[in-house]
């Protein structure tokens, strides 16, 4: 409940300066300057714009199938925001404390899929079909690498509890963690904290899982260089080219609600959750400083917008890929470089820790 | 074999990777390198200042009505008629090529004024308008202009909401001004004609070019749409017809007699007509002997006829 009550706000305030920031990046990597009008530097500019989409009129196309049109951007933005409900938001904070909380998360997000389908289907348009196909290929496909990588993190840190997942990286753990894992170096960490206890760290080998995951949840979330499904240079915006209004806003939103949801999750499997950076030196205890309530939002939120400049970074880098070069970066690379990885964390669990 | 070629599809695969994480890296690095540009950015510097071209990393952006290039002093942009020096002489609106300046004169008995760089003036601009949307600014009007008073300046952002307002209006004359004007020019000429035919009754060849231009004047100034091209015929006609009086009078009289032929039975069409027949008389019979002067005129004149023609029909 308390991470309903803190998340739904927090996706709402972090769209409008996601917007803004977005806008902003892209500008300075394209030697512009972005929005300056609204207010100083444009920082109104996100604002007067959801101010003007939602005095739009809601238009339901005369030939679409009302109830699958009208229901889709529900669909797709609860089954994004459903996934909010089992993210440990800081110490003691963790929404609902779902034993298998992971595969909770993984399952509930993969029904996006079936609300873009509902939404292309019932828009009765062929570039809405051509985007929610697309759509539905890319998910399903890169379903299966960011499955495999997540797997290897679950092996590694043997749960499926986000919220214990997270102890298990910083000073709070009860079990003791090496310096990257490795029993025989005999150097026990878990008193140190900071960096050191991260995933990334207790186990090098997940950074190439977490490369994986990335690129796989950027086609999760339909970002660019896998935007396909909404690619307007073709399709006019794929699934959502016949909403308007505040039902265009919820696809808007619930992009940026998987985005956010990539960036925390990421955040979490990998560098340490709501745990700090910083580590415990001697008799400067860095980590313990810096452990708390409300230092743990604010490094778990720190480190998903880290992310979530590098996925605006990158998207404002690469050119969109053909669906066939998709198809083959997932199926061909990405799949059997996930399957070794996990295989390698097998044997390091099995072996090292 | 098929070990070999595995090992082959390997390499290749190996190399794909290779090169997508070089690529990328190098592609993220690049953007990133923008990115930490973007802190700097370009100032509004003109064209003279010798850093123009070197501004070469940040924000290239200029929030134009804001900030803008300044441009120089000799920029030929929006056009500007200083009416008081201007002689009307219609130079500038022959040479348009779009066409856009239109000029509205009318004659003074006598000299009105001088221009500042002592041109005398001796036509009243009843209307000089330059219509901004059509001109080209390729600056041919502001090289003709004699006196100098057509020029270019350097404002260059008129834009307008209206297009009608892009016509810019550089008369000064009101209408009361204007209808003085045309009425004292039309008394004084009446009282010259009157004079003229005082004097010169008694023979008849002279009184008849006074006719003739009598005939051609009285229906433009029932239409006073034209008058543009009244001013040329009435100056240059009489120096013509001066001329011609000294020299061949006889070679006149045919030529006379083809002009009423014609423009009795159509009456807006004299005003072309004369002007042919006189350039076949004079190019037939009559200038062989004399007068080489006058001849460039006539031939001059006819050229405004044949643009005017596809208009009217
Ligand atoms: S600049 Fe050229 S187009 Fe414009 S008014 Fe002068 S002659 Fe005409
Ligand atoms: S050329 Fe110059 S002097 Fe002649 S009418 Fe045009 S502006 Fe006036």
């Amino acid at each position: 409940m308390i991470t309903f009550l803190f998340f739904l706000p927090f996706l709402l305030g972090f769209v409008v300066i996601g917007v803004y920031g977005e806008r902003k990046i892209a500008a300075f990597i394209q030697n512009r300057l972005g929005p300056m009008e609204v207010g100083p530097k444009g920082i109104l500019q996100t604002i007067a714009d959801l101010l003007k989409m939602l005095q739009k009129e809601d238009i339901l196309p005369k030939a679409a199938d009302g109830k699958l049109f009208l229901a889709a951007p529900l669909v797709i933005f609860a089954a994004v925001f459903a996934g909010y409900a089992v993210l440990p938001l800081t110490e003691g904070v963790a929404g609902a404390g779902v034993a298998a909380g992971l595969f909770f998360l993984l399952a509930i997000v993969s029904l996006d899929v079936l609300g873009i389908l509902m939404a292309g289907w019932g828009s009765n348009n062929k570039f809405a079909l051509f985007g929610a196909m697309r759509s539905v290929a890319q998910i399903i496909s890169y379903e299966v690498p960011l499955g495999l990588s997540i797997l290897g993190v679950v092996m590694i840190s043997q749960t499926l509890d986000l919220q214990e997942m997270t102890i298990n990286q910083g000073i709070l753990t009860a079990q003791p963690i090496y310096l990257f894992g490795i029993k025989s170096l005999g150097l026990e960490v878990g008193h140190i904290g900071g960096f050191l206890s991260w995933n990334v760290v207790q186990s090098p080998i997940l950074i190439v899982s977490f490369v994986i995951f990335f690129i796989a949840g950027l086609a999760e979330a339909n970002r660019t260089p896998f935007d396909l499904p909404e690619s307007e240079s073709e399709l006019i915006g794929g699934y959502h080219t016949e909403y308007s209004g505040f039902r265009w806003g919820l696809f808007m939103l619930a992009e940026y609600g998987m985005m956010l949801l990539i960036s925390f999750l990421g955040a979490i499997l990998f560098f340490g959750g709501w745990n700090t950076p910083l580590p415990n030196i001697g008799t400067l205890a860095l980590a313990d400083w810096t452990t708390g309530l409300w230092w743990g939002g604010f490094w778990l939120i720190g480190k998903a917008m880290v992310l979530i400049f590098v996925m605006m970074w990158v998207r404002w880098t690469y050119p969109r890929l053909r669906v066939d070069q998709l198809m083959d970066l997932s199926w061909k690379y990405l799949t059997p470089i996930a399957v070794i990885v996990l295989f390698i964390c097998g044997v390091w669990r099995l072996w090292m820790i | 074999m098929r070990s070999v070629e595995a090992l082959d599809d390997m390499s290749t695969y190996a190399r794909n990777i290779g090169q997508a994480i070089k690529t990328l890296s190098e592609g993220l690095k690049l953007t990133f390198k923008y990115l930490l540009q973007a802190r700097k950015s370009r100032e509004p510097i003109g064209v003279e200042d010798p850093n123009y071209f070197k501004k070469e990393e940040g924000t290239v952006t200029l929030q134009y009505p804001y900030e803008a290039i300044p441009v120089p002093d000799t920029g030929r942009y929006r056009l500007h008629n200083e009416i008081d020096d201007c002689i009307v002489c219609d130079k500038c609106a022959k040479v348009c090529p779009v066409d856009c300046i239109d000029i509205e004169p009318i004659k003074s008995a006598e000299e009105i004024g001088k221009t500042s760089d002592g041109t005398p003036k001796r036509l009243y601009a009843a209307k000089f308008d330059i219509d901004m949307a059509k001109c080209c600014f390729c600056g041919l009007c502001t090289t003709v202009c004699p006196t100098e008073c057509l020029t270019m300046t350097k404002v260059y952002d008129f834009s307008e909401y209206d297009v009608r307002d892009h016509n810019y209006v550089f008369a000064e004359m009101t209408p009361l001004e204007i209808l003085t004007k045309q009425k004292a020019y039309e008394e004084h000429q009446a009282k010259k004609e009157a004079e003229k035919a005082k004097t010169s009754s008694v023979s008849k060849p002279v009184t008849r070019p006074e006719a003739k231009v009598t005939e051609t004047t009285a229906p433009s100034e029932a239409t006073p749409v034209k008058p543009k091209f009244r001013p040329k015929p009435m100056t240059k006609k009489p120096t013509v017809s001066d001329e011609q009086q000294k020299t061949g009078e006889g070679a006149e009289k045919p030529v006379k007699a083809e002009e009423t032929e014609s423009t009795s039975p159509a009456k807006p069409k004299p005003k072309f007509r004369p002007k042919p027949t006189i350039k076949q008389a004079s190019t037939s019979d009559e200038k062989k002997e004399s007068n080489e002067i006058p001849k460039p005129k006539p031939v001059f004149k006819p050229k405004p006829m044949i643009k005017r023609k596809p208009k009217d029909e």
